[in-house]
């Protein structure tokens, strides 16, 4: 761990401490009894802050914080399934491509391109039409634009390597497939796709807060940072601060995860 | 250049298959039954009976197998036939180039914005690199990038329209209403490229080639023009093809927040009425969009650098 920690630059350090806490506050708050993030009061619409809800309410009453706090584990979860996914299907096929017959890569190869046609976004709305308000919808969208990068960058850095000198011994020496995945090309692949995974988390995160944010991602009152935002604009004159909330921390997130992936602009 | 012409052209094939086959499905899992939603489109609610349904059943073929109608579906696409928008009723190609016009006004004046700020800042920090300026503008762009374009968007209507009453909220009649969703794109898309350009100069002005135009006499003006320009352009101008996706999507979120009558307007509310149809245009022509300025940087690219054409 400690070496894990001595690796990363100053910005990376900042970038997972800003999401370590993010995660233990939005994970801790309903524990501290923040845990009705839909229930309305509706009498008490933008009440101000007071020790029943720390950060004031929205416009139906709710409970900011508690709100806030599923918003950001409903967004950590799915940048996580997202991400997951994304990252175990594109370097499984990535590596495939890169070890296989010439018709299986080009096969392959063909079907990344034509994900690639579509912008991201274009893809995930188009796919979130076929149920609107679905999670697993957006899940599957989301994962469909994303596997591609890991295909690409995988099959880019394995290809050379496949007939390389030390796998061409290690497999005169009898290895399997899994041994040399292991020992020769997942330390080649290890750091590129680390990064991809933290961009890609921000990517799902923003994703996932566009559609919402267009009406075409999840539905009320789910509490979700894109949706919240839209909701609340309306509002902003007489609640701007409630207004901010939502925005910050959404920038925080997305913040946090770009300064993971490093500065590689 | 043949070469990345037949590429893209491959692409844009590829691209509206993709994009008529989702839609085929999509349709197709609509709930309720086919025939009668559309005859109650075609004759109004009250006017619809089973034999109108299994009339209209009839005509389009809903009783045909289902590869059948898959590849009828193909071939009306084939043709650019999109048909009619469920929820206004007009044909959809009439609808997509009034929108298009609206996009392109748009997607330009940001691209043209977007140089205008990034090309001096990215010059300006790439030669003093690493210096306080420097170390500055990464904080900013690196907070820029961490938005979304929408809250950027807001950040902008808070600003400029609310507190300064500068430029209007939304609309789409004055030349004043391009501005600020123009400007809103453009930083998002000059947050990342000022840094490209930056890193490509850095790595252009400390290249032995450059300090040998020094050395050589030429002076900094002329080195810059015949040494500089062109060998920082390559990577920027290559780098805007991954820009573009930001470009699309940018638009898409962007017009929908100022109420820009364009493609990604009708795209996002095509998502939410369920406009199939509209939903199948939209999506195309954003795909069309993105293959055919993905081409252009392509061969700007080739004109560019004279190596891609001997080899």
């Amino acid at each position: 761990m400690s070496r894990l920690f001595h690796a990363l630059t100053l910005g990376q350090r900042c970038g997972a401490l800003l999401l370590l806490s993010l995660l233990a506050a939005a994970w801790l708050v309903p524990l501290f009894g923040y845990n009705q993030p839909n229930v309305q009061h509706l009498s008490a619409a933008f009440a101000p802050i007071s020790a029943a809800q720390p950060l004031g309410a929205d416009q139906f009453g709710r409970d900011m914080l508690a709100r806030l706090a599923a918003a950001v584990r409903l967004s950590f979860g799915l940048s996580l399934l997202c991400v997951g996914s994304a990252a175990v299907f594109g370097i499984l096929l990535g590596v495939v491509a890169a070890w296989s017959q010439p018709w299986c890569d080009k096969l392959l190869n063909f079907i990344a391109n034509t994900v690639m046609a579509l912008p991201g976004l274009v893809l995930v709305l188009l796919i979130s039409g076929i149920a609107p308000g679905s999670f697993i919808m957006l899940y599957l969208g989301i994962a469909l634009t994303l596997w591609v990068e890991y295909f690409r960058v995988v099959r880019a850095t394995v290809q050379p390597l496949v007939h390389s000198p030390e796998i061409e011994c290690s497999r005169l020496l009898g290895f399997g497939r899994w041994y040399l995945f292991k020992r020769h090309i997942w330390p080649a692949i290890a750091s590129n796709v680390l990064t991809l995974a933290a961009f890609g988390a921000a990517t799902s995160i923003l994703m996932m807060a566009s559609t919402g944010f267009v009406y075409a991602g999840l539905k009320p009152p789910t509490a979700e940072l894109g949706l919240m935002i839209v909701e609340l604009f309306p509002y902003f004159a007489e609640a701007t601060w409630v207004l901010i909330q939502p925005l910050c921390v959404l920038v925080l997130m997305v913040l946090g995860f770009n300064l993971l992936a490093g500065q590689k602009a | 250049m043949k070469q990345i012409l037949i590429k893209r052209l491959l692409q844009l094939i590829m691209m509206m298959w993709s994009v008529g086959t989702i839609t085929f499905i999509l349709s197709r899992l609509l709930p309720g039954d086919m025939a009668y939603r559309i005859a109650a489109g075609r004759y109004g609610d009250d006017a619809v009976s089973a034999a109108a349904a299994s009339a209209v059943r009839q005509e389009l073929g809903l009783n045909d197998p289902l590869w059948q109608q898959y590849s009828h579906w193909l071939w009306q696409l084939m043709q650019l036939d999109l048909g009619d928008s469920l929820v206004s009723g007009n044909s959809i190609i009439a609808e997509l180039q009034h929108q298009l016009g609206y996009t392109l006004i748009l997607a330009v004046a940001a691209i043209f914005l977007s140089a205008l700020i990034a090309v001096p800042w990215g010059l300006a920090c790439g030669f003093r690199a690493n210096r306080t300026l420097d170390r500055v503008s990464l904080v900013v762009s690196t907070l820029l990038r961490s938005q979304p374009v929408f809250c950027l968007g807001l950040l902008m209507i808070l600003l400029f329209a609310l507190t300064l009453n500068w430029f209007p909220v939304a609309g789409y009649q004055q030349p004043a209403h391009l501005f600020l969703p123009a400007l809103t794109l453009a930083l998002s898309l000059a947050a990342l490229s000022s840094r490209v350009i930056r890193n490509s100069t850095a790595k252009v002005i400390n290249s032995d080639f450059y300090l040998f135009a020094k050395v050589k006499g030429l002076s900094e003006w002329h080195s810059f023009k015949r040494h500089g320009i062109r060998n920082i352009a390559l990577p920027v101008v290559a780098f805007m093809a991954m820009q573009l996706v930001g470009l699309i999507e940018g638009v898409i979120m962007v017009e929908s927040l100022f109420a820009w009558p364009g493609i990604g307007h009708g795209l996002s509310h095509a998502v939410f009425s369920r406009d199939i149809p509209m939903l199948q245009g939209t999506a195309l022509t954003c795909g069309a969009l993105f293959v055919i300025i993905n081409t252009l940087v392509d061969s700007l690219c080739y004109l560019l650098d004279p190596r891609s054409r001997r080899a």
